[in-house]
């Protein structure tokens, strides 16, 4: 095989591989399934689980791509409006690192109070962690115009408005798509957060419910949907950047 | 005064005042169609000027006059272009020529219905700086000589009245330059805009130039106003003439004094 393959291959292998060492560890150091199940074991649950998994995995979903989809539209807007008025940068700037710096689990409580256990809450949690790195990104991408174009356009008679069109909008939407990638990633973390603590559906609350039964292998087959799900969301929105902003990545290299 | 460009007694500083002082007792006119060259010590308020001409910022005291009218924003009659290019990376060249378009009336308005011989225009302006059949290509795709040319086609696309270079060559190597200069030139010859440049190559201000202004250091103000008399069109070999020299030469000594005198 050429190196280019072998460069190919390599996260296939690298997985085979953790997941072969992983087996033998277990078998040949005879470990508790209760401590640390083999991959067969895991497997087996899957198999045996595979419906309540799917449905779980589905709400868990659910919940994450409408907690992200919140956060892209509020995202996008924030960002925008932040980009666009340094009074607006100047007043939110400082309540935003306020609020980002509060772990948002110590959230989900508040958002139970309000709209009881259940979906709810994880999509909210989903959105509120997902949403600033989106703004950040935003308004870094407007705030980082070249001056030297900015004047040329201002020179022209160029109003706000058509610098933030003919410029800003599109050279943050790299910017914009590279934060997808960041955002999916925390809307999942958020929304099984909440369903681990507030829910009655969703892989997090079946991971609960599963270890309450002293249910090892579901509760790593759990594990496993996580990961499965995660680098599916991930690799959807580095297909999407790649597509909508390929200039950026061209422009880039040479 | 009478000018097409008129900048009387102006004083400058950045900051709403507070800050660094540009210029003071800055006065200038440029004639209608003149080709004028501004060179100064480095950090004198060379570019703060442009920005003042086309109404970017405005001065603290003193008056702009654009075109017989005071000027109290920016104003659209001019096309401006930089040292460093600024293309816009997610459009094609000629997208990027074609910018100030979408912008300036009354082309704005135009632009969609007469959208063909717009086109036609920016592709015949790309011909003329040497930049035929690459209207397609993206600005990385053109070298920094190449993206230099396609600036000077959006600055001049909407045949602005005025054109505010600011050391639009500097980047470039000695013969993409020469070349320039002879772009430069013969535009002007056919169009007849008035030019205001700014740049650090008195050879080039020399060659190009009706009058070379010469700026103290900060705070700028015009110490020296030398027409230049070759007549034109103005040969490349000019540059190699004794009496071209001679005014390169005396320019230099200017700068020099003004150097000093900081
Ligand atoms: N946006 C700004 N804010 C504050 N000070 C500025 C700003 N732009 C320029 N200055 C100051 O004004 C002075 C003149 O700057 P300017 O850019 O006009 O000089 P210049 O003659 O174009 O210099 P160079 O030859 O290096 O291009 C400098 O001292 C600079 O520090
Ligand atoms: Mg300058």
């Amino acid at each position: 095989m050429t190196n280019e393959r072998w460069i190919k291959a390599a996260p296939w292998l690298w997985t085979i591989g953790l997941f072969v060492v992983w087996e033998a560890a277990c078998k040949g150091l005879d470990i508790a399934v209760f401590i640390l199940p083999a991959p067969t074991d895991i497997w087996a649950a899957i198999v045996k689980y595979w419906s309540p998994i799917w449905k779980n995995s589905l709400q868990t979903l659910f919940t994450t791509t409408v907690g992200f989809l919140l956060a892209v539209v509020g995202g996008l807007a924030l960002g925008l409006a932040i980009g666009w008025s340094r009074a607006i940068y100047a007043g939110l700037y400082p309540l935003m690192i306020g609020f980002n710096s509060i772990p948002k689990v110590a959230v989900v409580p508040i958002l139970v109070i309000w709209f009881g256990i259940g979906t709810v809450p994880a999509v909210l949690t989903a959105f509120l962690i997902a949403f600033f790195p989106i703004v950040v990104n935003v308004a870094t991408g407007l705030a980082t115009i070249e001056p030297e174009m900015e004047d040329v356009l201002r020179a022209l008679g160029a109003k706000k408005m058509d610098i933030m069109l003919k410029v800003g909008i599109p050279r943050s939407m790299p910017y914009f798509f590279g934060s997808l990638k960041i955002a999916i990633t925390l809307a999942f973390v958020g929304s099984v957060i909440s369903e681990t603590v507030a829910a009655n559906a969703g892989i997090g609350h079946m991971m609960l419910a599963a270890q309450s039964q002293f249910n090892v292998p579901l509760v790593w087959a759990g594990l496993v949907a996580l990961a499965v799900l995660g680098i599916v969301m991930y690799a959807a929105m580095a297909w999407l950047e790649m597509r909508m902003t390929g200039w950026a990545h061209r422009s880039g290299r040479n | 005064m009478t000018g097409f460009v008129d900048l009387n007694n102006i004083r400058l500083a950045y900051d709403g005042g507070d800050g660094t002082l540009a210029l003071d007792g800055l006065t200038m006119a440029v004639q209608k169609g003149e080709f004028a060259a501004v060179v100064g010590p480095s950090g004198c308020g060379k570019s703060t000027l442009m920005k003042l001409a086309t109404g970017l910022i405005r001065p603290q005291a003193g008056t702009v006059e654009v075109a017989g009218k005071e000027v109290d924003g920016p104003v659209s009659v001019a096309g401006m272009a930089f040292q460093n290019p600024s293309m816009l990376p997610w459009r094609t060249t000629l997208k990027n020529v074609m910018l100030p378009l979408e912008i300036v009336q009354p082309h704005r308005r135009r632009l969609k219905s007469e959208y063909e011989s717009y086109v036609a225009r920016a592709e015949s302006l790309l011909e003329v700086v040497g930049l035929k059949g690459f209207g397609d290509k993206f600005p990385w795709q053109l070298s920094g000589g190449m993206q230099q040319r396609a600036n000077l086609c959006r600055a001049l696309i909407h045949d602005p009245a005025l054109l505010m270079l600011d050391e639009p060559f500097g980047a470039l190597d000695a013969f993409t330059r020469e070349e320039l200069w002879q772009v430069m030139r013969d535009l002007h010859a056919e169009k007849g805009f008035t030019v205001i440049l700014v740049t650090h190559d008195l050879r080039e201000a020399v060659f190009l130039a009706d009058r070379v202004f010469v700026m103290s250091a900060r705070p700028g103000r015009i110490i020296v106003e030398r027409q230049v008399e070759f007549p034109r069109p103005r040969p490349i070999d000019l540059t190699y003439d004794g009496d071209f020299n001679d005014i390169v030469h005396e320019l230099r000594g200017h700068i020099a004094e003004a150097r000093a005198a900081a």
